[in-house]
């Protein structure tokens, strides 16, 4: 008898970013892993209604899984559940359309595979949790999620001092080709010049500061909402299909 | 497949891109037809541009059909108060496998799945909507996928047509008939007990 191969099981924390459709029955998973970064996966036979762990395997869903070291795809093999979102997530059309858009944000950030995303995992576990939750209005937790997603991945913006020049604050006009607020010398023409509170509200989203962002008025979250939807499509390049698609609250 | 040559390439080449077809698989399907009776090989031409030209989309709920409306929709015995609205054609044969349902249909042609680009607006919900202003449809039942795209389409439509003061149902999510409880997984089993009946005896 010759020694037993090591069998390439691993085991680990993932956020399910997106399911595609793969053959009769299977599907292909775009996982977030909290050690392994993104992980691309195929779940078998979960499309059946037999299937033991289709359920498990939804959108938004944070799960407990085993996956076995495919050639090209990682096979998943077990699962658990640690926080279904999918059910409250989905029955709220708002919610819905919200978690899509960042879990396309995540996919897009952790783009290059298996490179360890820890921090990005659990700050999309927490939005979503908030999101599912309702804790906080959808369209702040998807604008808080976005910024912070964005300073992980090393495009930190900034709502006090000059993005260019650092000159201390407050500043009025916003580029996002230039990183957030500029002073009134570095200012190109044509910029876009929020209200105060509106760059106050963006700053509180930025670090967090959820009893300041939560008295906003609406008025301000519309503005913020435009402002970190261009900031976000400046640097991630590519248009996200899903946020022309937020239904905002 | 470069060691073949002028139309057993091509015929290689277009079996290739059927769904579930590799390479390998077509290849051996090229030479089942090279080897196979001219008749039946003309029949399966004819039966190919036949489909292309005679199939088309009912015009009143989208289901394959090959006339202007589909014999569902035809159907003078069908009720035409009820109304089940599926995702795709596939669906609606198998609801008519249950032989439950005596209503008619609404294809939608997909879920919503913003992800995918794919929106309300790239569905054929605005032909629902107008389908329903002659106030002939008393009741809806939401038939789309029991996952995550399927139920963001039913709470869409939903929220839609609740204002138009119809009935509005979902179909019940829960355990399989034949299965053994202990294996379904948690979130079913939570679904089942959410939908649970009470037993008239």
């Amino acid at each position: 008898m010759g020694e037993n191969v090591r069998v390439k099981l691993y085991r680990d924390e993932a956020v399910v970013l997106r399911t595609r459709k793969l053959g009769e029955a299977d599907r292909i998973l775009t996982l977030l892993t909290r050690a392994h970064g993104q992980v691309h996966a195929v779940a078998k036979g979960v499309r059946r209604t037999s299937s033991k762990f289709g359920a498990r395997l939804e959108p938004f869903s944070v799960i407990d899984l085993q996956l076995y070291a495919g050639r090209n795809l990682d096979v998943v093999t077990q699962v658990d559940t640690l926080a279904p979102h999918g059910r409250a997530i989905s029955g709220d059309y708002g919610l819905f359309t919200t978690a899509t858009a960042m879990v396309e944000t995540a996919e897009r950030l952790t783009e290059i595979e298996r490179e360890p995303a820890t921090q990005q995992y659990l700050l999309l576990v927490g939005a979503l949790r908030s999101l599912a939750e309702k804790v906080h209005a959808s369209s702040l937790v998807l604008d808080s999620y976005l910024l912070r997603a964005l300073a992980i991945a090393g495009w930190a913006p900034t709502f006090s001092e000059c993005a260019r020049c650092d000159a201390p604050g407050p500043h009025r006009a916003f580029v996002a080709p230039m990183g957030g607020i500029v002073c009134p010398s570095c200012r190109p023409p044509g910029a876009a010049a929020p209200a105060p509170e509106t760059v106050g509200l963006l700053g509180s989203l930025l670090a967090g500061d959820w009893p300041h962002a939560d008295i906003s008025h609406e008025r301000h979250r519309k503005e913020a909402s435009g402002l970190v939807a261009a900031y976000t499509q400046w640097h991630l390049e590519r248009q996200l299909k899903s946020l022309r698609h937020v239904e905002r609250a | 497949m470069a060691a073949y040559e002028g139309i057993i390439a091509d015929l290689i080449e277009e079996l290739g891109r059927l769904p579930g077809v590799g390479p390998k698989s077509a290849q051996r399907i090229a030479f089942h037809i090279l080897a196979a009776d001219p008749a039946e090989v003309q029949r399966l031409a004819a039966v190919l541009t036949e489909v292309k030209s005679k199939v088309r989309f009912c015009e009143i709920c989208g289901n394959v059909s090959e006339d202007v409306q589909c014999r569902i929709c035809r159907d003078p015995r069908r009720d035409p108060s009820i109304l089940c609205v599926v995702e795709e054609a596939k669906d609606v044969v198998a609801i008519e496998r249950t032989r439950e349902f005596r209503g008619r249909y609404h294809v939608l042609g997909g879920a919503i799945n913003p992800i995918d680009g794919v929106g309300p607006d790239d569905l054929r919900i605005r032909e629902l909507m107008t389908r329903l202003a002659d106030g002939a449809v008393q009741e809806i039942i939401i038939a789309t996928d029991p996952n995550v795209e399927g139920e963001a389409t039913a709470t869409y439509l939903a929220r839609m047509l609740r204002p138009m003061g119809l009935t509005i149902s979902r179909l019940a999510s829960g355990l399989p008939v034949g299965g053994d409880l202990e294996y379904a997984d948690e979130i079913t089993l939570g679904r089942a007990f959410e939908g649970r009946r009470s037993i008239d005896v």
